[in-house]
């Protein structure tokens, strides 16, 4: 599924309310029959850790930590033994194609490959939805089709819902099984090509 | 998230700016150091305070004295109980009352006079007073030289070191600067002779009684090292006979004449009786006892009561000084702290998007503040141990040239140590209250929104 818009439109808003990072002053959010509004702050930290995992635009890694640490993060907040978390990481770095350069600072790596690292991170705790925000904003067209077909494959191989949010027409036509359009807060348009209806939303 | 990780995200948080953070750890460590070297300092003041008045051996004793001589240590003492001349004369039988008193070990008169004392044919004045063979194991005697009397009645005396300096033509100094060793080599086993005058009743009046002079000769078995000016109570006399022996003579005390005109027997009066007790902490309850018998009291303990008071004022003062260092630490760790969130919005926000909950945040920066009291909490307490040592080493060197003994007047106990550590730890925690707060209220959108 994909959010399309100009700037301004509304779509990366959406996405963090999808993210629970953010709530809405009127309406609610359901995901997964359960209203996010009706969450306390732990308990939304909790729905982020295991329910939804984030790639952004410009990547997000925490630049003083290794790779390897970066995957790792998300397991400490989900209280994971100490000992199987190296192993969990270097599992979902395997699984975005990144198996080398565990112990290299993000700076140190392209940004096909950073956002791999950060695809790694936003699997490494199972979720059932991924919410991309603009993934291939900063990379160029050639990695940014790498990122675009990985999304898809760990779509299909892992079952996951992906939302993509974008303004690149030809990119959410290329992936994407049902489009969005959002246009000043609203939704404009809504071509369904999936009857696949995890996500309701009513702005 | 677990504790270990919020530690070990901290540390790591810690070393990324080394700089700011061991000058924030520096700043702690300086409070801390005030602190802990203005309260060692404080405290050695009271224990070398009590040490000396413990050393005065007056610690477990009370003196007794009769109501009617009018003389009592307090005023109050002197208005409440019965009236003087109807309170019981402070003979044998008062003596052996009080030694029965529950917690007393023993009570003897305290008997001294002024007299002469022959040596190598020179005639000496001095105090001479009567001493129990239980003073032994007092502190009191620690530094004689020679041996305690071999007897209760033995003929045989010790001598205060300057009086045996004294007795040896040496040029008098101050007592502190004689040595006892060497003063006692040539005076031990020699004899002296004591001149004293009998008090002996004559027989026809109890208030009458005749004067006789004697001549004792005696062994000098030991020398004391002990200060002549110290609180003890017989430590002003600068001989000392056996107490058995002294009674046995029963030499003519100066309140004699004052006495007697109110003795009503050939029994006879003391001027005051020493009742040692079991323990320091029985002594009040002793003290009362021997109230209700009718007569006057006083211990030592009294007069360290105001002492104590003095010290604990004192210690707070220097306390609030020592603390003054380390609130300005404290504000310290905020600001680094405040600093850090500026600095790290963008990370703090990805860690909520991953996953991390306000109290993750909270105790992540919880952590940072702690380890940092913690840190500056050891390096703050040896570096006060330092300059506690350095004040000692100078004062001493003062002393010195002064021309005063050594003196320990720092003092660094156990308690101080782990509660100068917890106390930087707890001030840390404070501190890290409104940043990790602030930190952990961060909205993630807002932190995630500009590159």
């Amino acid at each position: 599924m994909a959010l399309l818009g100009a700037s301004g439109s509304g779509k990366s808003s959406l996405l963090n309310l999808l993210a629970g990072l953010d709530s809405p002053s009127a309406g609610a959010v359901i995901v997964e029959g359960q209203s996010l509004s009706g969450l306390s702050r732990e308990q939304l930290a909790k729905y982020r850790r295991h329910t939804v995992g984030m790639v952004f635009q410009s990547f997000n890694l925490i630049p003083s930590m290794s790779v390897l640490e970066n995957v790792e993060l998300p397991l400490r907040f989900a209280e994971v033994e100490r000992t199987k978390r190296s192993a969990m990481a270097v599992n979902a770095l395997e699984k975005v194609g990144l198996s080398g350069r565990l112990k290299h600072r993000p700076i140190e790596l392209s940004g096909g490959e950073q956002q791999r690292v950060a695809l790694a991170r936003a699997l490494i705790n199972q979720p059932h939805i991924l919410l991309a925000d603009e993934p291939t904003g900063n990379l160029d067209s050639r990695t940014g089709t790498e990122v675009m077909e990985l999304i898809r494959r760990l779509n299909e191989s892992l079952k996951m819902t992906v939302v993509l949010v974008t303004h690149e027409r030809d990119l959410a036509e290329k992936y994407a099984g049902r489009l969005i359009f959002l246009a000043d807060g609203k939704v404009v348009a809504d071509q369904a090509n999936s009857t696949r209806a995890t996500v309701g939303v009513q702005p | 998230m677990k504790l270990y990780d919020s530690i070990e995200l901290a540390a790591r948080n810690l070393r990324e700016s080394v700089l700011r953070n061991s000058l924030t750890t520096l700043g702690i460590s300086v409070g801390v150091a005030s602190l802990v070297a203005m309260l060692s300092l404080g405290i050695g003041l009271q224990q070398l305070a009590s040490r000396r008045l413990q050393r005065s051996g007056l610690f477990d004793s009370i003196v007794v004295t009769s109501r009617r001589n009018l003389r009592s240590f307090d005023r109050e003492q002197e208005q409440s109980g019965p009236a003087p001349a109807e309170s019981p004369d402070l003979n044998e039988a008062a003596r052996l009352k009080i030694a029965n008193v529950a917690g007393v070990v023993e009570a003897y008169p305290d008997l001294r006079f002024i007299t002469e004392v022959r040596f190598d044919e020179k005639p000496h004045l001095t105090m001479v007073a009567g001493l129990p063979l239980s003073s032994k194991d007092g502190d009191s005697f620690e530094g004689m030289q020679g041996k305690f009397f071999s007897s209760a009645d033995a003929h045989e005396v010790i001598l205060q070191k300057s009086f045996a300096a004294e007795l040896l033509g040496k040029p008098s100094r101050g007592a502190q600067e004689i040595n006892v060793a060497e003063v006692a080599r040539p005076s031990l086993g020699k004899q002296i002779v004591m001149r004293y005058s009998e008090r002996e009743s004559t027989g026809q009046d109890a208030s009458s009684f005749s004067v006789i002079s004697h001549e004792m000769p005696l062994t000098i078995v030991g020398v004391t090292d002990l200060d002549p000016d110290s609180m003890r109570g017989s430590a002003r006399a600068r001989v000392f006979v056996p107490q058995q022996l002294i009674e046995s003579m029963r030499p003519m005390q100066a309140y004699d004449m004052r006495a007697s005109g109110g003795v009503t027997s050939d029994q006879p009066i003391y001027g005051n009786i020493v009742a040692r007790v079991s323990g320091a902490g029985k002594v009040d309850a002793v003290e009362q006892a021997i109230k209700t018998l009718g007569f006057n009291t006083f211990s030592i303990l009294d007069a360290t009561k105001s002492m104590r008071r003095f010290f604990a004022i004192l210690d707070l003062f220097l306390g609030i000084f020592g603390s003054l260092a380390l609130t300005v630490a404290s504000i310290g760790i905020i600001n680094t702290l405040v600093m850090a969130i500026l600095e790290r919005r963008r990370e703090i926000g990805i860690m909520k998007a991953v996953g991390a909950s306000d109290g993750d945040v909270r105790g992540l920066f919880f952590a940072e503040a702690g380890a940092m009291g913690l840190l500056g909490g050891v390096c703050g307490t040896i570096l006060g141990w330092i300059i506690g040592r350095v004040i000692n080493f100078g004062t001493n060197v003062y002393l010195k040239r002064q021309g005063f003994p050594p003196e320990h007047i720092w003092s660094v106990p156990v308690w101080l140590v782990a509660g100068a550590l917890g106390f930087s730890f707890v001030v840390s925690l404070v501190s890290g209250l409104y940043p990790a707060s602030r930190a952990a209220r961060l909205d993630p959108v807002q932190a995630l929104r500009y590159e």
